[in-house]
């Protein structure tokens, strides 16, 4: 039987250790059970890839990303977990490493630890910096080690305070992968030098992602918000439900031309879009009994703060073939083209399509969610995607320089309420000149970002003196001039194995969501 | 008295530089980031110039014309004088016109007025701390220089913004002292220390580089001054206490930069020379700091 050998197969899986075994059998064993009820047409729109749901599971009985009130936590103490209030940062940090193995997630591994500095400030009066420092680092190795998914997701900012400064120290320190960062930004509480800091951070780890504080606050109540993730933006005590996602590309191809798009089938697709999500609501808050776990009864999370992502993919591919553009190559990145992220007429048209989801997304209801309603996000990508670029970004390896990549976006952001993941990929000559990093980001959030996050370590791309130049071009050239100077090699294998070591321990399960045979 | 200014003004905005490149975003030429215009045209012929095909103006020969795949290239006569005009849109930059050009130069360049470049500015203005002019040679358009930079500084959104030259120091001192009231800063190179060893590098005398180092520092205007290592070619490590104690003596706050000679884009000559490694830099860096010289920058690839 296929789901038999499926199953011997990830038990006797190489790489996987027990406990990502497990998963892995965990998730089959999900995926055995019927699918939850839905019509036809939208099977078959899963089916051909136009709506995923990202492997979620036959039968949700978790929510996606579960967003705790930690600091109500430390206050009360809890009752199911037999806890007294913290009364110091021993006790706190103590408390929070508990509670984090009983927050459930897509991927087991809770998506959020907080809103750390706000949540650890009460109980670090007449602690020295020292102590603090010693106390949080072995705090941040035990969360790299215990709960390796880079997913799991940190906030700080936007006020200045020692624990903020304190984390952004130790993480520029360590450079681990886990835990995620973000800190928050607002112009009128985040001192420049404080923004300076996490700037230089970026250049040392691509960490901390900058969020648009403001701009988010603005999206939700006073109870407030956390990023999570992969730069999902949600209610605090709170959550995401599910995530469905719709593959705009395959929208787009099914579109007679643009007036159809926007009439027919993109209307047409949210409307099934829609019927799954609630599907899976159903069944989540009326079947699974999640809503009755202490987090509940204790207060930590509320149902009503839980809210379905809307998300999208593909803006990129959809635009290029609604407009008639040939297909996009490298090459295009150097010259003017007609293509998405190169051309105002593409990039209008992709911001016209955001406008629209954002007004369908708004005035649709839906059985649970954040006042009635989904919110729209636009979706980071799976390993899985093929030929299709997540989100609204432009497509990977022909972004144009920074700033034009910021303007081409930045029209976006407005519309994705829980969270757009657009990475800016800047050339390693940035590490050297943190200041740069700093005007780049506060350039980005000026004119509307919601998240600035930047790659520097993975670029092809490096300026060398007047010209942008691509890394495996250099490599090429020195392979053919490797007779007269080998030593230049030896010094990129390095670097290029000490990024490979680290890939086992550390897993990102949310974005290779099922089980893949490892070669 | 008005009058005049405005006329000034609209002198100034009409004055046009013949420009090879613009970089919207540049973390390595000068502090923050910065928006680099390359101007074309140099004096120096450098035999390990990576970019040779800045350093001759275009004559309009023609030569390249036929060779361009994509039929971006055209040749007009226009008043008994002929021109090759390059269609942007139809460039695929596969640079077989700079292969064949029969001397060091590009007919990819463009025209722009000190006007059109402030609104090209102002496009980028909150992503940027400053702007930086190079080249080619960046002084040898100096009044186009002098006219963007006190543009710029009498506009209230720009003139926050810093003003910095990147050059080969060849500009007489009477030429830096015009320009020095609307720079903050600029960078040097020193190519070679020896005046035989500059002369077989660049084809030229080095006395007005140390004059404009000195004056440049005097004025508190010398932001860095840049060291391009070629093993066994250029003088700094034979001349290591001479370079040491002359870089010493300069303001503490003024940037060494060592930079490792590389393959890339060199053409002729130069090509047979060897590349520099790390351990080489670190070599030079190791015996400069040993004799004094502190805040020098090393390169962060070796590409």
């Amino acid at each position: 039987m296929a789901i038999q050998e499926r199953l011997s197969q990830i038990t006797r899986d190489l790489n996987l250790s027990p406990k990502q075994k497990s998963n892995f059998l965990a998730l089959e064993a999900d995926s055995s059970l019927p699918y939850v009820a839905v019509s036809e047409d939208v099977t078959q729109a899963m089916d051909s890839g136009i709506i995923c749901d990202m492997f979620e599971g036959h039968a949700p009985f978790k929510p996606r990303y579960v967003l705790p009130d930690y600091a109500k936590y430390l206050k009360q103490g809890s009752e199911y977990l037999e806890l007294s209030p913290a009364q110091d940062l021993d006790e706190a940090l103590n408390a929070l490493t508990i509670l984090y193995h009983h927050v459930p997630s897509v991927t087991n591994i809770p998506v959020y630890l907080g809103q750390l500095d706000e949540v650890l400030l009460p109980f670090c009066q007449g602690i020295d910096t020292e102590s603090l420092y010693r106390k949080l680092k072995l705090f941040w190795i035990m969360l790299d080690r215990t709960l390796p998914d880079a997913f799991m997701h940190v906030n700080i900012g936007p006020t200045d305070n020692i624990v903020c400064r304190t984390i952004l120290r130790i993480d520029a320190e360590l450079k681990q992968i886990a835990p995620n960062l973000t800190f928050m930004y607002d112009p009128q509480v985040t001192p420049d030098e404080l923004l300076q800091v996490a700037a230089s951070n970026i250049c040392e780890c691509s960490k901390p992602h900058i969020a648009n504080y403001p701009m988010h606050a603005n999206s939700y109540d006073e109870k407030g918000f956390g990023i999570v993730s992969c730069y999902n933006s949600l209610p605090l005590a709170g959550g995401a439900n599910t995530l469905v996602r719709l593959n705009l590309k395959e929208i787009a191809l099914r579109a007679n031309d643009i007036s159809d798009f926007f009439d027919n089938t993109l209307p047409q697709y949210c409307q099934l879009t829609y019927e799954l999500i609630n599907a899976r609501c159903q069944y989540l808050h009326q079947e699974s009994n999640f809503f009755s776990s202490f987090l509940v009864k204790e207060g930590l999370i509320e149902e009503s703060r839980f809210a379905p992502m809307f998300g999208i993919y593909g803006m990129a591919e959809a635009v290029n073939i609604l407009q008639g553009n040939p297909e996009l190559t490298e090459s295009h990145t150097e010259k003017p083209s007609p293509h998405y992220g190169h051309h105002q007429a593409a990039n209008e048209l992709g911001h016209k399509i955001s406008k629209a989801l954002d007004t369908i997304v708004k005035s649709t209801p839906v059985d649970y969610g954040y006042n009635g309603r989904a919110l729209l996000h636009s979706q980071g990508g799976i390993s899985l995607d093929k030929d299709v670029t997540p989100g609204v970004r432009i497509p990977y390896g022909t972004e144009p320089n920074p700033i034009a990549h910021i303007k081409a976006l930045a029209e976006h952001h407005q519309y994705y309420t829980s969270g757009i993941s657009d990475i800016l990929t800047i050339d390693e000559t940035v590490k050297s000149n943190p200041q740069a990093m700093f005007q780049l980001c506060k350039g980005a959030l000026n004119l509307g970002f919601r998240e600035f996050t930047a790659n520097v370590a993975s670029n092809d791309l490096v300026r060398v003196t007047g010209y942008m130049i691509k890394l495996s071009d250099i490599a090429r050239f020195k392979e053919a001039g490797s007779r007269t100077n080998t030593t230049g090699l030896g010094a990129e294998a390095a670097i290029n194995t000490k990024i490979l070591e680290r890939q086992p321990r550390v897993v990102a399960h949310e974005n290779a969501p099922s089980y893949a045979k490892s070669n | 008295m008005k009058m005049h200014q405005a006329t000034r003004s609209r002198i100034n905005l009409d004055r046009v530089a013949t420009v090879n490149q613009i970089i919207p975003f540049s973390c390595v030429d000068g502090p923050g980031s910065r928006l680099v215009i390359f101007l074309q045209g140099c004096n120096f012929n450098c035999k390990n110039c990576h970019n040779p095909h800045t350093i001759d103006w275009c004559d309009s020969c023609g030569d390249c014309v036929p060779t361009c795949p994509e039929k971006a290239l055209t040749l007009i006569t226009d008043d008994n004088k002929s021109q090759v005009i390059w269609d942007q849109q139809l460039c695929t930059q596969c640079d077989i016109c700079l292969s064949v050009c029969p001397k060091q130069s590009t007919p990819k360049t463009l025209r722009y007025s000190v006007e059109e470049l402030l609104t090209l500015i102002r496009a980028q203005m909150h992503f940027i701390n400053g702007i930086t002019i190079s080249g080619g040679e960046a002084s040898l358009q100096l009044p186009f220089i002098i006219a963007l930079f006190r543009e710029m500084q009498s506009s209230k959104d720009l003139a926050h913004l810093s003003c910095m030259i990147d050059s080969n120091g060849s500009l007489s001192l009477n030429g830096w002292q015009q320009v020095l009231p609307f720079i903050q800063g600029a960078m040097i190179d020193l190519k070679s220390w020896q005046q035989d060893t500059h002369r077989y590098i660049t084809g030229r005398d080095n006395h007005r580089v140390f004059s404009a180092l000195k004056l440049l520092a005097e004025q508190g205007k010398l932001y860095e001054v840049r060291l391009l290592h070629i093993p066994e070619i250029s003088d700094f490590d034979s001349e290591i206490d001479a370079v040491a104690s002359y870089l010493a003596q300069l303001p503490a706050a003024v940037r060494i930069k060592l930079n490792a000679f590389q393959h890339h884009g060199v053409t002729g000559d130069a090509l047979m020379w060897p590349s520099c490694t790390e351990a080489q830099i670190h070599q030079l860096a190791n015996a400069l700091t040993q004799r004094g010289v502190n805040n020098l920058i090393l390169p962060n690839l070796y590409l």
